[in-house]
């Protein structure tokens, strides 16, 4: 175990109250395993990410919670000690390349940043890591590219100078944040499967954040839904993939286009991710929910295992229907209409990676 | 502040050491300039904008080139050497061009080419040698905005390195850090905005003394507001840059932040700022000139000087010409180059170019 994040929340002030955008995370991160953060836009994802880095926004701060570090807490460190642990031990990768790299520095230089700064090398040393490093992130010629300014370069190119810069001082921790999102899906595949060898050799942590469910499916070990601020499903890939326990993940999953037909209508998740400022009591995913009980108003839904694996949800209707109930014993019980939904839902995810292999290939 | 500039301006009256800091002054001009050069040849970014604007602007930029040749030759000091008849004497440090125009003193007002003076007509000691006539000390005129030239860029040049590092330090930390520190420089600038700039220079000149020194120092406190503004904007949106938020991920400290990633990247501004300062400042020393606190030599106290000279009958108009022209070529120069950096530097217009 490699990081530990216990009941991390962390609050920004809207209309004046703090709202908590990241509500009572937990999760863990093993030495070469990579757990995926999925959800939609705006649910707090990569404010999770920066919050593990200390680097949330103002006015924006972390409230409660602990991050620990081999045992140590990040959370408790001071400024210049947080400095030294970022980009060191735990490294984050950004959504856009294109805007990731500094315009007028040149990439070798960039990636090398962090090398000068956290360990006392060389300059002919550092250059000779850097350009090893583009070598092994399949950057052609690195030499000449080693020198360019990241306009030369292109897309997948600069996706690959931003893994070498955050890979470069072989960090036990690896921040993902949506690595593939800006990228064509011929590139996407590339840059997954590079990222999965460096992880084996490496033996990095990977948290990655996305909501492309067929990247988690290639890459994840773990899985961790999250909704809205709070984790509402976790465990291991397949449990979750196969058959999952909440109803948003159930959503999610019949969402992908794989599972219809060609020519049907996409599944749809009905409503939208509501704004922070207008969460609802108990459980948030409550006014989207097909199968919302009374009781789903009452109270927060507690992260708790079904019974299957390692799988845990957070949802009140389930864990009556597996009887595992902490109070309320008596609340009635709707009958739900969305029990199509609960079917093999990994068969859509694989055959939603054969669709894009298609395209690849048509590429 | 004023005392050290008083010590300092009582060194620098030993005709030794002048030559000495005016000399070093030159090798590291020249030095910089060929720093500058070699980076641009090696940094395709900016060589390939100098190239661009040398091509745009080829005869601005000879110009240019002529001007600072001339300030450089003028600069060039050593004490000694053959004094000639009139008013240097052997003790003082004399340039190159002092000494080109060595004997050229007459008695009063000759016109151009003139072979004796202009009222009482009798004959010169160079006949038809004052090419652009003599004024009424007797100077050549050619001589005096020959000697013109060193003063102008010296007042642009050392106001904008007052100017530019002082606008980049304040706004910079401004808009970087936000808050107190935003509040704080904020307050500065307008306090310094409201307070009109031409009473502000008088007061401080009268404060300091009056010398060349002293009228940059002066003409640079009150010019940074402007620039200082500018960056603390571009700091502002440069601190949200994704390439920012990544070097902080990867444990980039606040001083390399701003050194490599934000300053870099507005440094086309510096460039543009400088050179429309250099202008601007040129010509508010001539505006200083006209109200008799200029600095010595300066074109624009030729010009305030010869402006009596016009209502004389007949008129005396080669006094005021030839500093007015200077004058107006180095500024249209420096406008039109200043124009062309800002085409070829603004990243709207780089796709173009490329």
């Amino acid at each position: 175990m490699v990081l530990q994040v216990e009941g991390l929340r962390t609050c920004f002030p809207i209309g004046g109250k703090m709202i908590p955008i990241v509500d009572e995370v937990n999760f863990t991160l093993e030495k070469g395993k990579c757990l995926a953060l999925v959800g939609e836009s705006g649910c707090g994802k990569s404010m999770t990410a920066l919050s593990l880095l200390r680097l949330v926004p103002r006015p924006g701060e972390i409230t409660s919670g602990r991050v620990l570090l081999d045992g140590k807490d990040l959370l408790k460190k001071s400024v210049p000690q947080m400095r030294a642990v970022r980009g060191y031990d735990i490294s984050m990768i950004f959504q856009e390349p294109m805007t990731s790299l500094n315009p007028v520095v040149r990439v070798g230089d960039q990636v090398v940043e962090a090398l000068q700064l956290h360990e006392t090398v060389s300059k002919k040393a550092a250059r000779e890591r850097g350009i090893a490093l583009f070598k092994r992130v399949g950057i052609p010629d690195p030499e000449a590219r080693f020198d360019t300014y990241p306009h030369q370069l292109s897309g997948g190119l600069k996706q690959r100078v931003m893994i070498a810069m955050a890979l470069v001082t072989k960090p036990r921790v690896l921040l993902a944040d949506e690595p593939t999102t800006a990228l064509d899906v011929t590139i996407q595949a590339q840059i997954i499967s590079l990222m999965r060898e460096l992880q084996r050799d490496f033996e990095t942590a990977i948290l990655l954040i996305t909501h492309d469910l067929g990247i988690v499916n290639q890459i994840a070990d773990e899985i961790a839904v999250m909704y809205a601020g709070r984790i509402v499903e976790q465990g291991e890939k397949k449990q979750i993939l196969g058959g999952p326990a909440h109803p948003y993940t159930q959503g999610l999953l019949a969402a992908l286009p794989g599972r219809v037909a060609p020519g049907e209508r996409l599944h749809e998740i009905k409503g939208t991710v509501p704004s922070p400022a207008k969460w609802p009591s108990g459980c948030r995913f409550r006014p989207r929910c097909p199968e919302a009980i009374d009781a789903c108003a009452e109270r927060v839904p507690e992260l708790l295992s079904l019974g299957e694996g390692k799988t845990r949800a957070a949802c009140i209707v389930r864990q009556h229907a597996k009887g595992i109930v902490r109070q309320e014993a008596g609340s009635t019980m709707r009958q739900h209409a969305g029990t199509a939904v609960e079917q093999d839902a990994g068969s859509a995810v694989r055959q939603h990676e054969k669709s894009t292999v298609r395209q690849e290939e048509e590429k | 502040m004023a005392k050290y500039l008083k010590l300092f301006s009582e060194w620098l009256d030993e005709p030794v050491h002048q030559a000495f800091f005016s000399n070093a002054t030159v090798a590291f001009v020249v030095l910089l300039g060929v720093l500058v050069g070699m980076y641009a040849r090696r940094n395709e970014i900016w060589g390939s904008a100098f190239a661009e604007i040398f091509r745009r602007r080829k005869l601005a930029v000879l110009v240019l080139g002529l001007y600072v040749l001339v300030a450089l030759c003028d600069s060039i000091l050593w004490v000694g050497g053959s004094t000639g008849t009139d008013q240097v004497s052997a003790h003082e440090a004399r340039s190159i061009v002092d000494r080109a125009f060595d004997g050229t003193l007459e008695k009063s007002y000759s016109a151009p080419l003139a072979s004796e003076e202009f009222y009482d007509k009798s004959r010169l000691k160079n006949p038809g040698s004052h090419i652009l006539g003599t004024n009424i000390l007797g100077q050549d005129i050619l001589y005096i905005t020959l000697k013109g030239a060193r003063v102008a860029l010296l007042i642009g040049g050392l106001t904008s390195l007052i100017t530019i590092p002082l606008a980049l330090l304040f706004g910079l930390t401004a808009g970087y850090f936000g808050g107190r520190v935003d509040d704080f420089v904020f307050f500065i600038t307008s306090t310094l905005e409201s307070v009109p700039g031409i009473l502000l220079l008088i007061v401080m000149i009268m404060v300091l003394g009056k010398s060349t020194l002293t009228v940059c120092i002066a003409l640079g406190v009150t010019s940074w507001v402007g620039f200082c503004r500018l960056s603390r904007g571009e700091a502002m949106k440069l601190r949200e840059m994704d390439y920012v938020a990544a070097a902080r991920s990867l444990g980039v400290g606040h001083l390399q932040i701003i050194t490599r990633h934000i300053l870099p990247n507005l440094m086309h501004l510096v460039v543009i700022t400088f050179v429309l300062l250099f202008s601007g400042l040129v010509l508010a020393e001539a505006t200083l000139a006209w109200l008799g606190i200029g600095v010595d030599g300066s074109w624009g106290q030729m010009i305030a000087a010869a402006k009596d000279e016009l209502s004389r009958d007949p008129m005396v108009w080669w006094n005021i010409l030839p500093a007015g022209t200077a004058l107006f070529v180095l500024l249209l120069a420096v406008n039109l180059i200043g124009d062309a950096i800002r085409d070829v530097l603004d990243p709207r217009t780089l796709g173009e170019r490329r």
